[in-house]
């Protein structure tokens, strides 16, 4: 409990946490208006099977760089500010160190990433008027906890492997390549697809969906379960090569 | 009394000081056995023993690069040894509870994040050790940083080794370990971290003060343990180092065998 209230209050006392959550907030739910209005005004694309919730979620993808962003600066600046050496000698219990980290993480992630999904959710929605789906409607419920775990998840994903790298540029420089390209092509390229279908963010379409095309460009060899599945693997493999270095490294 | 203190190089306040002991223990040694590390091909500490006693100020001297930050990071516990092992009180640093109420520590390289005020990085430092938030004032009083609301980033060299020290007073602790701590302090807060230092040793607490200013130490050490190219040198007290009537430069030069 102390430790967690200690970094929490690393996390609130700097400028970037509430910098890097703003702008998510602004991308998530703005880019969401624009895109609901924008599926309203090009109703002759809309085909059949089109699955609103997920075409309401688009912002989510670019609007997660800025949570990946605070996810990962809230591990490597320990590093770039030497901070580590204070943390590390306060708190020299590794493996609680880094449990503290990752659960601070994960609370305040939590607690944004519910914000940006409903928020995301209503915005986009209500902006597509009569094409939007509600709460209610089958497939809904389940999309939104589903888009509110992968962003959560993913943010300890990108602090565990923030503190693996030690640096941000190293560390968002794989990061935002692998959430981008994926998302934008090469999770849909075939033959690449059988692979880069196990990235996180590809986990996270899946989550995010109301329904699981069967057929097609985004249909997936595993559904809902797997891909939480999948994402917890992900977090899993950072935070225990985390905590492996922490062990091993000198601070 | 730092008066006193600046015209007596061998200062006696150990032994004539009759301070009632309000510290949960006295006996806080620090015991170096047989410590090297070795980065590739360099051995930048090469199996040091020494044992660091409470109740007075042990000078850590050396030239740059000697070894003696990359002992005080093991000590901490935030680099492992090559070989040997560092006991403070009896236990491996790693393995304290609380250790900010044990031992204090002041590192050489900064390790504070410029963006947070000095009052946010000792709370957060506070709370990992169940430390009392008043205590955060109190220390930052001491050091001469109170009142001071601005961010970390904007402070003077001699600001930030004052919150480095006030991070090290923060658990209240029977151990100190100060990496150069008088490292861009101004003649003014020399003479104040000396008297600090001494007023400390004098409480019964364990000093450890790393430097490679030797007059300084000179002035503010009742012993050393002196190393070059990570051996050790001699581990002795001020008045037998510089007995022969020469400086500490001088007698430090010549247990080099650089003249």
């Amino acid at each position: 409990m102390n430790l967690l209230r200690a970094e929490w209050t690393k996390a609130r006392t700097v400028r970037s946490t509430w910098w890097s959550l703003g702008v998510a907030t602004v991308l998530c739910v703005g880019l969401a208006v624009l895109l609901g209005l924008s599926w309203r005004n090009n109703q002759d694309r809309i085909a059949t099977g089109w699955d609103a919730v997920r075409n309401g979620f688009l912002s989510l993808t670019l609007g997660q760089i800025a949570l990946v962003v605070f996810g990962v600066l809230l591990a490597s600046a320990e590093y770039s500010t030497g901070t580590i050496r204070a943390s590390l000698a306060a708190v020299p219990a590794r493996g609680r160190f880094l449990a503290a980290k990752l659960g601070v993480s994960a609370l305040v992630a939590a607690v944004v990433s519910a914000v940006l999904v409903l928020g995301t959710f209503v915005a986009a929605q209500t902006s597509m008027a009569e094409f939007g789906v509600s709460f209610g409607d089958p497939g809904v419920p389940r999309a939104v906890v589903g888009a509110w775990l992968y962003l959560t998840l993913l943010c300890v994903f990108a602090a565990a492997l923030g503190m693996m790298l030690r640096s941000t540029a190293a560390t968002l420089g794989i990061l935002i390549p692998v959430l981008f390209l994926n998302s934008q092509g090469l999770g849909y390229a075939p033959g690449v697809r059988e692979v880069a279908q196990y990235l996180p963010d590809q986990a996270g379409v899946v989550l995010m969906q109301a329904t699981e095309p069967d057929a097609g460009l985004f249909a997936r060899s595993y559904g809902f379960g797997g891909a939480l599945a999948i994402l917890l693997a992900w977090c899993a493999a950072a935070t225990g090569g985390a905590y492996l270095l922490l062990r091993r490294r000198d601070a | 009394m730092g008066i006193r203190l600046l015209s007596s190089p061998v200062p006696t306040t150990f032994e004539d000081s009759a301070l009632p002991c309000v510290l949960p223990s006295v006996d806080r040694v620090i015991e170096v056995r047989q410590l090297s590390k070795r980065y590739g091909s360099t051995l930048a500490v090469d199996d040091l023993t020494f044992t660091v006693r409470p109740g007075r100020v042990t000078g850590f001297l050396g030239p740059n690069g000697a070894g003696k930050s990359t002992t005080m990071r093991m000590m901490l516990g935030l680099d492992s040894p090559t070989s040997g092992e560092v006991l403070i009180d009896g236990r491996p640093y790693r393995t304290l509870d609380s250790p900010l109420r044990q031992v204090g520590a002041l590192l050489e390289a900064r390790s504070v994040h410029g963006g947070r005020t000095a009052h946010n990085h000792l709370l957060w430092l506070a709370q990992t050790n169940g430390i009392p938030a008043s205590r955060v004032t109190e220390v930052l009083e001491r050091v001469g940083l109170g009142g001071v609301r601005k961010r970390v980033r904007t402070f003077s060299l001699g600001m930030g080794q004052r919150l480095g020290l006030a991070a090290a007073l923060l658990g209240d602790p029977p151990v100190l370990l100060l990496d150069e701590p008088v490292n861009g302090l101004d003649p003014e807060g020399i003479l104040w971290f000396r008297n600090l230092a001494r007023d400390l040793a004098a409480e019964g607490r364990t000093v450890f003060v790393s430097s490679h200013l030797m007059s300084e130490m000179a002035q503010t050490a009742d012993h050393l343990v002196v190393i070059a190219a990570g051996r050790l040198l001699a581990d002795t007290s001020t008045a037998e180092f510089v007995s022969a009537g020469d400086t500490l430069e001088e007698a430090f030069l010549r247990l080099t065998g650089t003249t």
